[in-house]
């Protein structure tokens, strides 16, 4: 019984346990029928191939966004700023995208686009570390604060000087032009290529942080920063440089959403997917390899959730709801496991 | 009034305390000396509430009583003045005062407060922050607070350490007038002179047990001898000649970290030098190392390092080797395994395999004959264990070893072999210097030793010229022919 | 609009934000950081709303709303100080998780009419001229976010229980040593801020901002209750001056946004935040010893976090 697999396993069945069961009961208190919600929401993500692809625009954002912060998690900093990071992408790409032309074909363009909104991401969070290294604020506040900053200016800029011909709107700046659309199939609601950045960028995070000495090197920063000077490691420098790197890929996330999903700038740019990837590192215990599955549920849950009012007349939060749940009683099965091993 | 009938305390298996059994009437002051280690700290835990005892019992003014936690002391009257003291230095000298009392009557509180730093001869603002107090001041507020909460067996912590010489005196008069109050006073210290002055029973402790047990005036050789282990005079290490180029220079140094910290720290340490440091815990050495080490800049003064002065921040140049007391805490990465703690300790590839600090893992087993596989991880070591993955460590190519307690947790085997690697790693154009609380240690393998009392280093000579009895004398503050006074 | 109205207008619509930046004020005095406080409001909006429009009465509608602050804050505390989890990552997940179930559960009740709070004009001060219109003719909410801060005041530095509460949130080791639980105050010291969260969130719903809906409109306020508290560096009275002049900012920004067109009202909304960060560099930069000359300045405004603050007390 004391095998890490079995132990693992019954702990992930408790917590699902845990967490389904709690809101079954309030369902079914309610008088609503958890088959039902169960129904429409597998038939709003996995039930047909178009939905299928509705899930993966949100898995995409979603997955960038977790390996950003497996990187900050790795270092022991608390990145709330991710959501700003994930904006500043976004403005950083639209800086180049809507424009008609800067006399460059379209694909570079488009390249370029990408690479400067990892760039924005990084600086956006790079400044936050900054602020921690120098100014002594902690990452927490100094992220949500930045988050704010961002937010602010991202409706500065779509109801200012980015505002669409006529007039200012809250649903965003103008489209961008055709062929600055990132190329997408006839048919298909997803851009293949950001499909495969996502592979590209996990496949990236797994490889620097398990297998290189950068990532030991960010490991033992966030395990032991007094120790880690011991190894010649800059626990400040080394901290700083996970920031950029999760920033950039948040950043990234935020460039996708632009450039291959909504064609725009819009205030709800990030759909709240950079903090839905602190729920979900946080459910996979800040630990790689369960990272793209739960992600995945999480945006079959958004995606199937979208059905809820419609077909049911419910609120789609319930989505929400289920993943709150979920890291709510993970962190109470942890923190009872470690209160039973410290006692015994 | 208060009595430790056989009290004994193990944890786990092992045995920190074994039947140990003092008393301290009321009115009187009864001094516990002992080693580092001695199980003093353990000791006062147990009186305090802080841990449980595993055997014996404890009666106060002749009755048993239990201790289950500190408010169970506090009922008794049991008060302790830690070293670290216990308050809260945002909040006011009152708030301080009157925190965790009864009633809330701050006007009531304030005259009681007068009067109590009157009568012991104390200065204090009542709504200044504490954190504007020195230590010596938040001492003596925390010595009027537990006298307010009716204390009457008052336990001292190594008191007089990091505090000044007209501080000192304060306290040894309110210590004497609370005796005269009928308290009874139980003080921890290491240090001679205060035994001597203000002491009238002693208990020596000694790797768990009571060594002797004496009343004043004291024979210092009786007390030397009851606190450390006997050991035959040894033959001092072979001197190598020292050469020429200095490896690290201290010039009038000041630290505040540490209890003590650091008072004008002036030495020099030259290429093929083993140096031992000797000295209570908190004396300085820790201070000392950290800062040869480049972790903590000196307040004042200069250090050098191979001539240069010392770069910033970061500790582990290819030169410099530093092995921290805590090792789990700060020397070593939990969660991380013997492989990868190797990796980070060389330079290399960048991208690493299954394969890669393999080889450097299994010879490290192998030679310094860890038990573990190179998968094991760090906190699954013995305590043992983790001091051999540390000195694996240690680059070969190294110029300058650090080291707060190189061979702790290691039986005799181990500690010998280990030297004998440490030797062979500095070569002869490197350097040892090291703390160790073994004094045995300390003479056979360093060939000059200096030892810290108090912040300062009070005696520094090569090991050929002292002996065991002069290097005890002077931890406890005697130096020369006299008892040497704080400046 | 002429001052009086303004500022009666200014009062009204800072009353919730007083009451839940009081509320953690006193929580993060006792050293924990409950990052929960935007969704339980959320939840103690809907709560109020929901169970004062079902009973018809205001009076159950507030206590739903304390309560269910409560037994949030609950959930924090048993994570957060008796499990001695990361407090910042179970206040996270909870301020969704309220959030969302208060979207979720609330969503039969959008958009209806529901009872309001009337205005409680007090007898004979509502007449005076100037003063009368500005704090004397209000909601009850409005009355107790006033009554809040002298209490709060009060409670912190001149009460033994206040005293008690502070010295956990600074050393938990100290107040241990004196024979009390720190994890006992600090659990209910969470649980106190809790349902003032609670109740801010039932005077938006139930007085402020009338109703429920999706979005309801006090979205945010938490995160801005937890700025509030740094920059008014945890004592009540620079917090609750902090709230208003939060509350200020945003009315000009809703009253002049037609006159000064150049400046983005987006700066009155974001206001809050970099002043945190600015408030906290300023700490930062205070305690730095080579900074002395200007750290007596600094002080004036600012004092450092309560040192015990985030981190879990385990008995050694």
């Amino acid at each position: 019984m004391n095998h890490p697999l079995f132990s693992r396993f019954t702990r992930i069945s408790v917590i699902t346990g845990l967490a389904l069961g709690g809101v079954g009961l309030l369902l079914f208190v309610l008088g609503i029928s958890p088959v039902d919600i169960g129904v429409t929401l597998a038939r709003g993500s996995i039930f047909s191939l178009q939905k299928f692809s509705h899930v993966l625009t949100i898995w995409i954002p979603l997955l960038l966004s977790s390996c950003g912060l497996l990187f900050t998690f790795r270092a022991g900093l608390w990145n709330i700023g991710i959501e700003g990071q994930v904006v500043f992408g976004a403005i950083a790409a639209t800086c180049l995208l809507r424009e008609e032309s800067f006399g460059l074909p379209a694909a570079v363009t488009l390249v370029l686009a990408h690479i400067l909104s990892f760039i924005g991401g990084g600086l956006w969070a790079a400044f936050a570390g900054f602020l921690k290294n120098r100014g002594g604020v902690n990452e927490i506040f100094g992220g949500l604060g930045l988050n704010f900053v961002a937010q602010g200016l991202i409706l500065w800029l779509i109801l200012g000087p980015w505002k669409r011909a006529g007039i200012a709107s809250m649903s965003g700046t103008d489209m961008f032009a055709r062929e600055l659309w990132l190329f997408t199939p006839p048919g298909w609601r997803l851009a293949p290529a950001a499909l495969v950045i996502a592979c590209i960028a996990f496949a990236a995070t797994a490889l620097i942080l398990a297998a290189t000495r950068f990532g030991l090197q960010i490991r033992a920063t966030g395990i032991n920063p007094t120790a880690a000077r011991l190894f010649g490691i800059h626990p400040g420098r080394t901290g700083l440089l996970a920031m950029a790197i999760g920033g950039g890929l948040a950043g990234l996330a935020g460039g996708l959403q632009v450039s291959c999903v909504y064609h725009r700038l819009l205030p709800s740019i990030s759909s709240g997917y950079g903090y839905l990837a602190l729920l979900v590192v946080m459910l996979a215990h800040y630990r790689l390899r369960p990272v793209p599955a739960i992600c995945l549920f999480f945006a079959c849950l958004a995606a199937g959730s979208i059905q809820l009012p419609i077909v049911l007349k419910l609120d789609s939060s319930l989505a929400g709801v289920i993943q709150g749940a979920c890291v709510v009683s993970a962190l109470l099965v942890h923190g009872l496991q470690k209160r039973q091993r410290g006692e015994l | 009034m208060i009595e430790l009938a056989d009290i004994s305390k193990s944890f786990g298996k092992t045995p920190a305390l074994q039947g140990v059994s003092l008393s301290a009437g009321a009115g009187s002051i009864h001094g516990i000396v002992g080693e580092n280690g001695a199980g003093k700290s353990t000791l006062m835990k147990i009186l305090t509430g802080f841990t449980s005892r595993s055997g014996g019992e404890i009666l106060c003014r002749g009755k048993k009583i239990r201790l289950n936690t500190p408010s169970d002391a506090m009922r008794f009257g049991i008060g302790m003045l830690y070293q670290e003291p216990l308050d809260f230095p945002q909040l006011s000298i009152l708030e301080n005062f009157m925190a965790g009392k009864a009633a809330f009557a701050p006007s009531q509180a304030r005259a009681e407060l007068a009067r109590l730093a009157a009568d012991f001869g104390f200065v204090f603002h009542p709504d200044h922050k504490v954190e504007t107090l020195t230590v010596g001041e938040r001492q003596q507020l925390e010595l009027l607070r537990l006298i307010h909460d009716g204390t009457r067996i008052l336990i001292l912590d190594e008191p007089t350490t990091g505090i000044s010489e007209r501080q000192q005196k304060q306290l040894f008069a309110a210590l004497r007038r609370l005796k005269a109050y009928g308290a009874a006073i139980l003080l921890v210290s290491h240090k001679l002179e205060e035994v001597d002055s203000l002491c009238d029973t002693v208990t020596v402790l000694r790797h768990g047990r009571v060594a002797a047990a004496m009343r004043c005036p004291f024979d210092r050789q009786t007390l030397l001898q009851a606190m450390f282990d006997s050991l035959p005079e040894l033959l001092p290490p072979a001197q190598a000649t020292p050469g020429q180029e200095p490896v690290i220079e201290f010039d009038r140094v000041v630290s505040t970290v540490g209890r003590a910290g650091l008072h004008e720290a002036t030495i020099t340490v030259r290429t093929g030098e083993v140096v031992g440091l000797a000295g209570m815990d908190g004396s300085g050495q820790a201070a000392f190392l950290k800062i040869a080490g480049g972790f903590l800049p000196p307040e004042s003064g200069r250090v050098r390092r191979f001539g240069q002065p010392l770069p910033d921040g970061c500790g582990r140049s290819r030169d410099v080797a530093f092995l921290p007391a805590d090792r789990l805490a700060e020397g070593l990465l939990p969660g991380m395994t013997l492989r990868e703690h190797h990796i980070l300790a060389k330079t290399g590839s960048i991208l690493l395999s299954a394969a890669t600090g393999q080889d450097s893992a299994r010879r490290a087993i192998d030679d310094f004959n860890i038990k573990g596989q190179s998968e094991t991880t760090a906190e699954e070591l013995s305590g043992g264990n983790q001091q051999r993955l540390l000195l694996s460590l240690i680059p070969d190519k190294v110029r300058l070893i650090l080291m707060e307690n190189p061979t702790r947790g290691l039986d005799v085997q181990s500690a010998a072999w280990t030297w004998q690697q440490l030797h062979r790693r500095k070569g002869d154009d490197g350097a040892i210097i090291f703390a160790s609380p073994d004094l045995e240690e300390i003479m056979t393998q360093a060939a000059r030793v200096v030892v810290f009392y108090d912040g300062r280093i009070i005696l520094d000579t090569p090991t050929a010229a002292t002996s065991y009895h002069e290097i005890s004398r002077a931890i406890i503050g005697e130096a020369g022919r006299s008892i040497l006074r704080p400046a | 609009m002429d001052p009086a109205t303004f500022l009666a207008a200014l009062v009204t619509m800072a009353a919730p934000l007083v009451l839940a930046a009081l509320g953690e004020t006193l929580t993060e005095k006792a050293g924990v950081v409950n990052l929960s406080l935007d969704g339980t409001i959320l939840l103690g909006a809907m709560t109020g709303f929901v169970v004062a429009s079902v009973t018809q009465s205001l009076l159950l509608g507030f206590l739903a709303a304390g309560l269910t602050g409560c037994a949030v804050a609950a959930l924090v505390a048993v994570i957060g100080v008796w499990l001695g989890q990361s407090q910042v990552a179970v206040g996270f997940a909870l301020t969704f998780l309220c959030r969302d179930l208060a979207y979720f559960l609330g969503n039969p009740y959008a958009r209806q009419q529901g009872p309001q709070l009337a205005a409680l004009p007090v007898p004979l001060l509502a007449d005076l001229p100037f003063v009368g219109k500005v704090f004397c003719a209000h909601s009850l909410i409005v009355y107790l976010s006033f009554l809040a801060i002298p209490c709060c005041i009060y409670f912190l530095y001149h009460t033994r229980h206040g005293l008690i509460l502070r010295t956990a949130g600074e050393n938990p080791e100290g107040c241990w040593a004196r024979g009390i639980d720190p994890n006992k105050v600090r659990f209910l010291a969470t649980l106190a801020g809790g349902a003032m969260a609670g109740l801010a969130g039932a005077a938006f719903s139930l007085a402020v901002k009338p109703g429920w809906g999706h979005p309801q409109g006090c979205e945010g306020i938490g995160w801005i209750a937890l700025a509030l508290v740094i920059f008014g560096s945890w004592h009540p009275l620079r917090v609750a001056a902090g709230a208003y002049f939060f509350g200020l900012l945003q009315l000009l920004g809703i009253v002049f946004q037609d006159s000064f067109p150049a400046i983005p009202a987006q700066i009155f909304q974001v206001a809050p935040f970099p002043l945190m960060i600015f408030a906290l560099i300023l700490i930062h930069l205070s305690r730095n010893p080579k900074n002395r000359f200007f750290a007596g300045f600094i002080r004036l405004f600012g004092s450092p976090p309560p040192q015990g603050l985030g981190k879990p007390y385990r008995r050694s």
